[in-house]
């Protein structure tokens, strides 16, 4: 027990110094929120939260989170392989982009985002402006018209002020969770394995089905878990790319600035309540699986 | 000897909590500069920078005395909420009657607010109108227009946007027939103010063509901004929709902002009177006894100086001689009140924006 105790210094300070740290940026702003929202009574928090456009509002936000995180999930892995294991040039340039999105104020993330998508922006008219590059030169060769003004608008990605654009600039938001957790790991990870596995026989497939996914899955899951949760509570880029049409367009997170608006603070927190408390509950669950897939993979060590 | 460990960690939390109280005391002491906040909206920001150094000159000029202005500017709901929850507010200058409202309700203001200063407590007026793409390509002279098919009309959300929820006024209005009030002469003002006080019956929030129009005007909203400056900014900077129906200073600072040549601004026949009201903040007021300086700044918005200023950023005054002075900048449009008309802000918020009111209906998911 003495041993145990000498092992962190000043134990008791430090203990203390943690529930006072923890008590006032967490728990006590929770309870605050918890205490907020019992000034409803049970069925005006029911007719709260299962209100059509707040219900609309929960399935847009879990929905839009979950496929930004999934996508992460597929190109933040590629992302960090490649920083891993492909040496290039400026390497270390792009390495540093990646923190680029928990840097930048999301509401300028959001405002160069539906910019970009805009019918004549950049990206959400590229197409049209290939087409109309294209035609400008051969104009000069006597071909004005080369190009039909529509022929190439399936290079268009009009994402400004639809659901697709939510899904963007949520993936933005999320990208460096998901590439930051995995790098460590496949920085720790010995190529020997997978020349041990080639050498056993197995195709580059099953070397990464059964050697390597297995080793960084946790990694990988917890990555995705973090850029899911960042997900849903992200306002500032998401207002200024969605439409925002009550029941259709509307984030969780703009209907609970909306109750404050009407002066509703109570309706406001039982909104974020339930965010609160499904996404703790998806977040345990996800947990639960990273402690199975542990426990499994020691196992079959 | 664990469980001592445990006691000493209790004991240093609350050390840590009894230090925070302490440090919050000892800030709340305040000193003794004549220092006023002016809380306000959006939109004034520019109008209240010009106005803040003529006040202070003519202040230390009365009474000696050195004032600063220090002002908020910000969604107006937002804006009260602030001041409900502690900001220390001398003087709030809001978009309307209702965020004033809120705050009285809170206990910070005084009943009868709105009876202190001259004219509801408005000391200049503004209305709704439109802008549209150079040449108006289509056709939008009046509400009606608004509701043609392939019509796209960028207005905030009535329920989040102080500007917004005079749009819904002034569409319902307008079509419902509202009485209309020519604002330019005294007879006119004093008729606007007086009808407002005596009104007892509001058929017009029974109207079926109002609220048929009303609920046609959202159909063809394809970008619903939070706020009325996020609206303009969709509309002049984005490109997006046909016409924007905003606050008609902020047309003209849209206007200003984005080039001239890009867009016409267009005068409804019959538009809502917007009075943005402005109150002291009674609590507040007394105990940073600053009550004098904070009522002097309100009051000089009322003389002629301040009325000119008002003007010059494209708000309407209610000097007659000044109104009359930059009348070419003000198209005569007919105005009616949300007292005379729809019996004032608590009538409008509870059966319009309030949950489960119209505009909820309006947008009620189909399943």
């Amino acid at each position: 027990m003495a041993g145990a105790q000498k092992v962190i210094p000043g134990f008791r300070l430090t203990l203390g110094y943690t529930l006072f740290y923890l008590s006032l940026l967490v728990l006590i702003p929770l309870a605050g929120l918890v205490f907020k929202t019992m000034e409803l009574s049970w069925s005006e928090f029911v007719a709260t939260i299962t209100d059509p456009v707040v219900v609309a509002a929960y399935q847009l936000t879990f929905g839009a989170a979950a496929l930004a995180a999934l996508v992460n999930g597929v190109f933040g892995l590629i992302i960090a392989w490649v920083l891993v294991r492909e040496p290039f040039t400026g390497r270390r340039y792009f390495d540093a982009l990646i923190d680029f999105p928990f840097a930048l104020p999301t509401a300028v993330a959001g405002i160069t985002f539906s910019n970009l998508y805009l019918t004549d922006g950049w990206i959400g008219g590229f197409g049209d402006h290939v087409t109309a590059f294209l035609n400008g030169l051969a104009g000069h060769l006597g071909h004005p018209n080369l190009l039909a003004g529509s022929a190439l608008s399936w290079l268009d990605f009009p994402f400004s002020n639809t659901n697709t654009g939510i899904v963007i600039v949520l993936i933005f938001v999320g990208l460096p969770f998901v590439v930051r957790s995995i790098q460590p790991v496949l920085q720790e990870w010995d190529p020997e394995f997978e020349q041990a596995a080639y050498s056993l026989g197995a195709n580059g497939v099953t070397t990464f089905r059964r050697v390597i996914f297995p080793e960084i899955f946790p990694a990988w899951l917890s990555g995705v878990a973090l850029a899911f949760a960042r997900a849903i509570g992200e306002y500032g880029s998401v207002i200024f790319i969605a439409s925002n049409i009550p029941g259709k367009s509307q984030i969780v997170p703009l209907q609970i600035v909306t109750k404050l608006d009407e002066f509703e603070p109570a309706k406001a927190t039982a909104i974020g309540v339930v965010l609160l408390f499904a996404s703790l509950l998806i977040l345990l669950a996800i947990n639960g699986i990273e402690v199975w897939s542990r426990r499994r993979s020691q196992a079959a060590v | 000897m664990r469980m001592s460990g445990m006691k000493t960690g209790f004991a240093v939390a609350l050390l840590g909590f009894v230090a925070l109280a302490a440090g919050g005391l000892k800030q709340a002491e305040g000193g003794q500069s004549v220092t006023l906040l002016n809380v306000s909206y959006d939109a004034t920001r520019e109008f209240y920078e010009a106005v803040n150094d003529a006040f202070a000159a003519d202040y230390l000029k009365k009474t000696g005395t050195q004032v600063t202005i220090q002002q908020s500017h910000g969604g107006s709901g937002k804006q009260a909420l602030s001041v409900v929850n502690g900001l220390q507010a001398d003087v709030v200058t809001l978009g309307l009657a209702w965020d004033i409202d809120a705050i009285q309700r809170a206990g910070l203001l005084k009943q009868g607010w709105q009876e202190k200063f001259p004219y509801n407590s408005a000391p200049y007026t503004s209305t709704i109108a439109f802008l549209v793409r150079k040449g108006n390509p289509k056709h939008i002279h009046d509400w009606a227009d608004l509701l043609k098919p392939g019509v796209q009309v960028i207005a905030a959300n009535p329920k989040s946007s102080g500007a917004a929820r005079w749009v819904f006024l002034g569409l319902w209005g307008a079509v419902g027939g509202a009485k209309t009030y020519d604002l330019a002469t005294k007879e006119g003002l004093a008729a606007s103010i007086a009808d407002g006080k005596a009104a007892t019956d509001f058929p017009i929030y029974k109207n079926a063509a109002a609220l048929a129009a009303v609920t046609e005007l959202y159909r063809h909203v394809p970008v619903l901004d939070t706020g009325g400056r996020g609206a303009t900014v969709t509309f002049a900077q984005k490109g997006i929709g046909d016409v924007l129906v905003n606050w008609e200073n902020e047309l003209y600072l849209a206007n200003d902002e984005f080039g001239k040549d890009k867009f016409e601004i267009v005068y409804p026949s019959t538009s809502v009177l917007a009075e943005p009201p402005v109150a002291v903040v009674d609590s507040i007021v007394d105990k940073k006894g600053t009550r004098a300086a904070a009522t002097a700044y309100l009051d000089y918005l009322y003389t002629p100086e301040a009325q000119d200023t008002i003007a010059q950023y494209h708000y309407r005054p209610r000097d007659i001689e000044v109104y009359q002075k930059y009348a070419g900048s003000f198209p005569a449009v007919k105005l009616f009140t949300v007292d005379q008309a729809f019996g004032g802000w608590p009538r409008v918020q509870k059966t319009f924006f309030a949950d489960g009111g119209v505009f909820d209906q309006i947008y009620k998911p189909v399943k």
